[in-house]
């Protein structure tokens, strides 16, 4: 009798609703493969960039004048530049460099985006009418242009390269958390908690706030791909990161001058930084169709 | 009608008003002092505070945004502090290349997409869709930059087809001209064909699905007849207005890919004027941009609800 009811309960904690709908969602996304694939890609990527100089086998800065343009062999898997540095060592050493702009970036994004698209969605009004002008007015401008503009006004660098690209990446938060509170406010849930004497900032975090995380997710995902190119894209003008620290789209831009007899100067931080974009939205797109299958 | 027209317009003088103010806003605190810049560095420091009482510079930045503007609207956006030449002249010369560059970018980008979108659609799950699923997705993730690298890599240095990189205006000699121009309408093309490409995979199989689309295959019509004639002409409704809404990414890719091709248009000068701090280049180009994006938005905007009849025009866009 003790082992059926050990039994039941047991099947009952297998069966709970919360852990049958996360083990629906992991299923969907294990389903994905590419999503997979793209995911593992991802965790080596930022393996690789944590332990960096574990990973590295040369210093990134290390110039060996010997070794000048030497293309990819066993010593130097990605050749050397135009000064010997070995590109592997570089390649991996920029991927701090794009992974951390992408993630601050975004977090930039979100900082300002959520509590602005909270505010302007649910108290509507005056405010929700400006904030949702200077949102359009930003969206106005295409957002590389943006980026750069900023860039220049605060100083090239690698932090002001990230601050750029928060603000250029900001409207679009903005907009969908308005949208997603604009699509909740009116419903009974929220009626009855504000009409249970609860205060307007209770109402939004705890009730509202969380409704808008799924599409942010997804939203946030996306954004870090794009993040990632408009960082590479600053440097590759002169805007972002500054030499001698190895940034993907600094070591393109100076491997452009020597397409002709060292090809791997440019393309080897290209290939790196395409597969991380595509693995980046492939996991997004994962995500998504985990978080909502209806979205697919 | 009218009064949805009225309130577009209205909203767009509003969303133009914050677009001047942001510019005026970014170029004023850039570091450095226009004056000295004008100048040069070795300039007194009396004849640089003249220049700036000239310039209005002293005058509080309410004023100083007020004056700039009706010289704006006025069609007077100031000179280059470089050579002294009017903005209005070098927009002028600038404007017709990155015209050029954005009309046979869109060419390139419809030439792929019809295509891959119609073929993805009518033959759905097989090999041919997912070829055209993988190359949207890749056609969004590469950035521009690395595509001009690789294509000036293969269709330049290796195949020696087209040239590296310059620019030769097409009234000059329409053949070279356009083969400069090839390689960097790819560049920016590829990325609307395959945003392109996804949109008109879906917006087609909804389509086919409907059952006017049945109705089309009862009556006995073929598959061609019944995707060029009846579903293609209502899946393009959505690809169109995508296509307008990108003119804001297309701009932002001709800034890097008139970088890599040294094509002399809006984008290299906007690069070039910020690295050399020249601010009224700066302001004149930037606004021109952003006002190009507002005004196709708007006719975007009229465009589609003409096309598609269903759209309500009273409910204005929220």
């Amino acid at each position: 009798m003790a082992q059926l009811q050990e039994a039941t309960i047991k099947e009952v904690k297998v069966q709970s609703p919360r852990a049958t709908m996360y083990m629906g969602m992991l299923k969907r996304f294990l389903q994905n493969k590419l999503a997979v694939v793209a995911g593992f890609f991802i965790v080596l990527l930022i393996g690789s960039a944590l332990f960096a100089p574990a990973v590295a086998p040369y210093d990134p800065g290390a110039q060996d004048y010997t070794k000048i343009m030497n293309s990819p062999s066993a010593e130097h898997w990605m050749g050397t530049d135009e000064i010997g540095r070995d590109i592997f060592s570089r390649v991996i050493f920029g991927a701090r460099v794009s992974l951390q702009a992408g993630l601050i970036s975004v977090a930039i994004a979100l900082g300002v985006g959520i509590p602005v698209g909270l505010i302007a969605g649910y108290y509507r009004g005056f405010l929700d009418e400006i904030i949702m002008r200077i949102t359009d007015a930003l969206l106005s401008f295409p957002s590389l242009v943006l980026a750069l503009a900023l860039a220049a006004v605060l100083g090239a660098g690698l932090e002001n390269a990230m601050i750029a690209i928060g603000i250029v990446l900001t409207p679009n938060f903005i907009r969908l958390v308005r949208a997603e509170v604009l699509a909740h406010r009116e419903r009974e849930y929220v009626e009855a908690a504000k009409a249970s004497g609860l205060r307007d900032w209770r109402v939004i975090l705890v009730h509202i706030f969380p409704n808008t995380l799924a599409p942010m997710m997804v939203q946030a995902t996306l954004a870090i791909a794009s993040a990632i190119i408009s960082e590479a894209s600053l440097s590759y003008l002169g805007l972002g990161t500054q030499p001698p620290t190895p940034s993907w789209g600094a070591m393109l831009s100076a491997g452009q001058g020597y397409l002709a007899d060292a090809p791997w100067i440019a393309i080897a931080p290209g290939i790196f930084i395409f597969l991380t974009v595509i693995s980046i939205n492939l996991f997004g797109d994962g995500v998504r169709d985990m978080l909502d299958p209806k979205l697919k | 009608m009218v009064s949805f027209i009225l309130r577009r317009l209205g909203l767009m003088v509003v969303i133009l008003f914050i677009v001047s103010v942001i510019i005026f806003s970014l170029v004023n605190v850039l570091p450095g002092d226009p004056a000295l810049l004008k100048l040069g560095q070795e300039a007194s420091p009396e004849a640089v505070e003249k220049l700036r009482i000239e310039m209005g510079l002293n005058d509080p930045l309410y004023v100083q945004y007020f004056n700039w503007i009706s010289n704006v609207i006025q069609g007077d956006l100031g000179r280059s502090y470089i050579d002294n030449t009017a903005v209005t002249e070098i927009l002028k010369q600038k404007i017709p290349v990155t015209l050029q560059l954005t009309v046979i970018s869109f060419f390139v980008a419809i030439l792929i997409a019809l295509p891959a979108g119609i073929i993805s659609a009518s033959r759905k799950g097989t090999l041919w869709d997912y070829s055209s699923t993988l190359f949207a997705l890749s056609g969004v993730s590469i950035p521009p930059f690395f595509l001009g690298i690789l294509l000036i890599f293969i269709f330049s240095i290796g195949l020696g087809w087209f040239p590296p990189s310059g620019y030769t205006p097409f009234w000059q000699d329409p053949m070279r001209s356009l083969m400069l121009m090839i390689l960097p309408a790819i560049t920016v093309g590829i990325r609307l064909s395959a945003e392109l490409t996804r949109m008109l995979r879906s917006s087609l199989l909804e389509v086919l699905q409907s059952e006017y689309i049945r109705t089309g295959y009862a009556k006995g019509l073929r598959e061609k007849g019944v995707i060029f004639k009846h579903a293609l002409r209502n899946a393009m409704i959505p690809v169109i207005t995508v296509s307008g809404l990108q003119v804001g990414s297309f701009l932002g890719g001709a800034v890097i890919t008139e970088t890599i091709f040294a094509v002399p248009g809006l984008g290299q000068l906007v690069v070039n004027s910020i690295l050399t701090r020249d601010f009224p280049v700066v302001q004149g180009a930037v606004m021109f941009m952003a006002f190009a994006v507002v005004f196709i938005n708007f006719t975007v905007d009229m465009l589609y609800s003409v096309l598609d009849p269903r759209i309500k025009l009273s409910g204005g866009a929220k």
